[in-house]
């Protein structure tokens, strides 16, 4: 006889002996039904909230990148991070040009000032100078008003968007569109509002903040416009913190290499220079955070002219804590789902062998009226197997159907996002046969055993 | 006359704890190819254990058992379903037949075990043939349930003559039946014995049913005690 025949007899035999008694073979398998269902509808509601959880975590900045100068250190007194200033708008500009994998950047000055409007003061946490893009980099938008445009940036236009915590402190439930406010006694139209964010991860209320173009903070603002000024000498209040660097020799190279008069004369380089605080860049997607950062650090180590082997004047960081929170969230939801998932099918597992040990009790004339013409103890361990393997798929189709359309209803009704998975479903079919067989061997193997005169005399 | 079966100091003992129950006691016992017998004795005689040796479902703890020539009392388990399976047909007593499972299929049971060459069609051909011997034809589709005593056990023959084995062996076929179907299920085995050559070997303990059989093989305490012609071997003999 053709293997195929064979295997198509032993089919045909179990799904005759199913039929034979099509409740319990339906309660047999309910249980496979239902753990598979689970499954199904698990991995798919998971999976669909994982992916929204990805989506509002990277909107809250896990693709951004700061690029912040290096460290100056004078006399061996090192000023920390921010400290020299080797960043230019040109290098944002460059960044945004040649780096394939960053979809937007942005310049960003800062500093820290009294906010007056009318007879109330407020000293945000944040003054921002930067572009229109900032918002596109920090998935932030304007709920009242329109943000400024990139005519402001060029013209150093005095206007500026709040963030609710000003708008809450400064006018006090009054419209702040249109109204002029003055930061260090420039005053500023406001032009927008933006959407309310709350804190952030280090607990700062993101709200509280000033976005500017950054060519007003930095040129009428703070005033610090000349390349050479080093911010840790000269800070913005004045203070004489940092009076030792005029003491002591500074301990770092110049910016650029000394010239001669001709080849001054020949390319006269801007003395003025408007430098930056740092550079904000977003990435494409999550993946391609490294990728970023090789190409912005080479082009950045190029436009520094910094040789091999000498150390970076910039340090790139990304936001590895929201990273490792976005894929620690996903490994912890797959895992969950995966132990539901095994539990629930093993106790469907159980169910199949508790019935299938009836069964064959129950079959056990059967089963030696079948050996008596001729079955060999392997047709019926096969025979039992296959009843229980098939007992599992059937089982494993129905939760299958169940499952998705249990997911498609909590969409439908709930609204919550759903993803099928083609994976689930596979492994949701592999699994249960493997279940079927591993559950089906015990009552399988014990029918095959049983002598078939005692057999043919059970009662 | 050629002989199908030759049993030769057959020695069966059952342990129970640390008692020893010898079943058979040397039996010896021939049967010629065509003959139709039946085992006598009353329960307890050890006539079930010597029709089970003869069908192959237990082994002897000694002696010599030829099936058509073959020794069967050293084959494995596998090697003697494969002996059920092609030269032994069985009635029982209590029909056995699968339950919610047409007549038919009931009928091509023994055919799934064949290691063979025979296609569905060819086997539901075949199974339908055999039903047909035993007049049941227009019953192929009904399930056990829906048919008389007499019908299942009609069944269960149709069931054993499927593989056109040479013996069939039948432990109590009537015992379930009334007299007039019990008449009508040995005339089939009295048909098959004489036009087609089927050696058959019943159990019983009513003598009316050994009536039918050739020879009478009495057994008692595990010992063949007497061996007489029966009724139908007389007519036999008188007729040829």
């Amino acid at each position: 006889m053709s293997l195929g025949l064979k295997a198509y007899r032993t089919f045909r035999t179990a799904l005759k002996a199913l039929r034979r008694n099509p409740l319990r073979a339906i309660l047999t398998t309910l249980g496979i039904v239902i753990g598979v269902a689970a499954v199904i509808a698990m991995m798919e509601i998971g999976a669909g909230s994982s992916a929204a959880i990805q989506k509002s975590i990277s909107s809250m900045g896990a693709n951004v990148l700061s690029v912040r100068p290096g460290a100056a250190s004078s006399g061996g007194v090192t000023f920390g991070s921010g400290s020299t200033t080797t960043l230019t708008p040109e290098d944002c500009e460059a960044i945004l040009r040649e780096c394939p994998a960053v979809r937007a950047a942005v310049p960003l000055v800062h500093t820290r000032a009294q906010v007056v409007y009318g007879s109330r003061n407020w000293v945000p946490t944040f003054i921002y100078g930067s572009t229109p893009a900032y918002l596109d980099v920090q998935n932030w938008t304007v709920t009242e008003g329109a943000p400024f445009t990139d005519r402001d940036v060029a013209n150093a236009n005095k206007v500026c968007i709040l963030g609710q915590t000003l708008v809450r402190e400064l006018f006090q439930g009054e419209s702040s569109i249109d109204k002029e406010i003055r930061i260090r006694n420039v005053s500023f139209r406001v032009v927008g509002v933006l959407r309310s964010k709350g804190a952030n991860m280090m607990g700062m209320d993101q709200d509280d903040i000033i976005v500017a173009p950054w060519t007003t903070i930095k040129y009428r603002v703070t005033g610090e416009a000349l390349a050479d000024t080093n911010q840790s000498t000269s800070s913005s209040s004045g203070s004489t913190v940092n009076t030792l660097s005029n003491l002591y020799p500074g301990g770092q190279s110049d910016l650029y290499p000394d010239r001669s008069d001709v080849q001054a004369a020949d390319n006269p380089m801007p003395v003025r220079f408007a430098n930056i605080d740092h550079i904000l860049a977003a990435a494409r997607s999550t993946k391609e955070i490294p990728a970023a950062i090789d190409q912005m650090t080479l082009v950045l180590r190029e436009r520094h002219r910094i040789r091999a082997g000498e150390a970076d004047d910039f340090s790139i960081r990304d936001m590895t804590q929201m990273t490792t929170a976005l894929s620690s969230t996903t490994t912890m939801m797959t895992n969950l789902l995966l132990s539901v998932a095994m539990i629930s099918l093993v106790v469907g597992g159980v169910g199949i062998m508790n019935i299938m040990l009836v069964s064959v009790t129950e079959r056990t004339r059967e089963i030696g009226l079948r050996m008596a013409v001729g079955a060999r103890g392997k047709d019926i361990l096969q025979q039992f197997m296959v009843e229980a393997v098939v007992l599992c798929l059937v089982g494993g189709a129905l939760g299958i159907l169940l499952g998705h359309g249990g997911s498609q209803l909590v969409r439908l009704l709930l609204h919550w996002p759903v993803e099928t998975s083609p994976v689930a479903i596979a492994a949701a079919v592999l699994v249960s046969a493997s279940v079927g067989m591993i559950f089906g061997f015990y009552p399988a193997w014990k029918a095959s055993r049983l002598d078939p005169i005692e057999a043919l005399r059970y009662e | 006359m050629e002989t199908i079966i030759e049993l030769r100091e057959i020695r069966k003992t059952y342990r129970m704890g640390d008692i020893v129950v010898p079943v058979l006691r040397d039996v010896s016992l021939t049967v010629a190819r065509g003959e139709m017998v039946a085992l006598m004795g009353t329960s307890g005689s050890g006539k079930s254990t010597l029709m089970n040796i003869l069908g192959c479902l237990d082994r002897p703890d000694s002696g010599v058992y030829r099936l058509d020539g073959e020794e069967m009392s050293r084959l494995s388990a596998d090697q003697r379903a494969m002996v059920r399976n092609r030269k032994l047909g069985f009635v029982f007593q209590s029909f056995n037949l699968l339950p919610r499972t047409s007549a038919l299929d009931n009928v091509a049971l023994p055919l799934t075990y064949t290691a063979g060459h025979l296609s569905e069609r060819e086997a539901r051909r075949r199974a339908a043939e055999m039903l047909g011997r035993v007049g049941l034809e227009d019953r192929m589709d009904h399930e056990p349930s829906r048919l008389s005593g007499g019908q299942q056990q009609r069944v269960a023959i149709a069931r054993a003559l499927i593989n056109q084995p040479p013996l069939l062996l039948a432990d109590e076929p009537t015992g379930n039946l009334d007299s007039r179907t019990s008449e009508e299920v040995l005339a089939i085995f009295q048909e098959l014995n004489h036009k087609e050559g089927i050696t058959v070997i019943m159990v019983t303990h009513d003598a009316n049913v050994a009536r039918y059989a050739q020879q009478v093989i009495h057994i008692h305490d595990g010992m063949i005690v007497e061996r007489t012609s029966g009724q139908a071997g007389f007519h036999a003999e008188e007729a040829t």
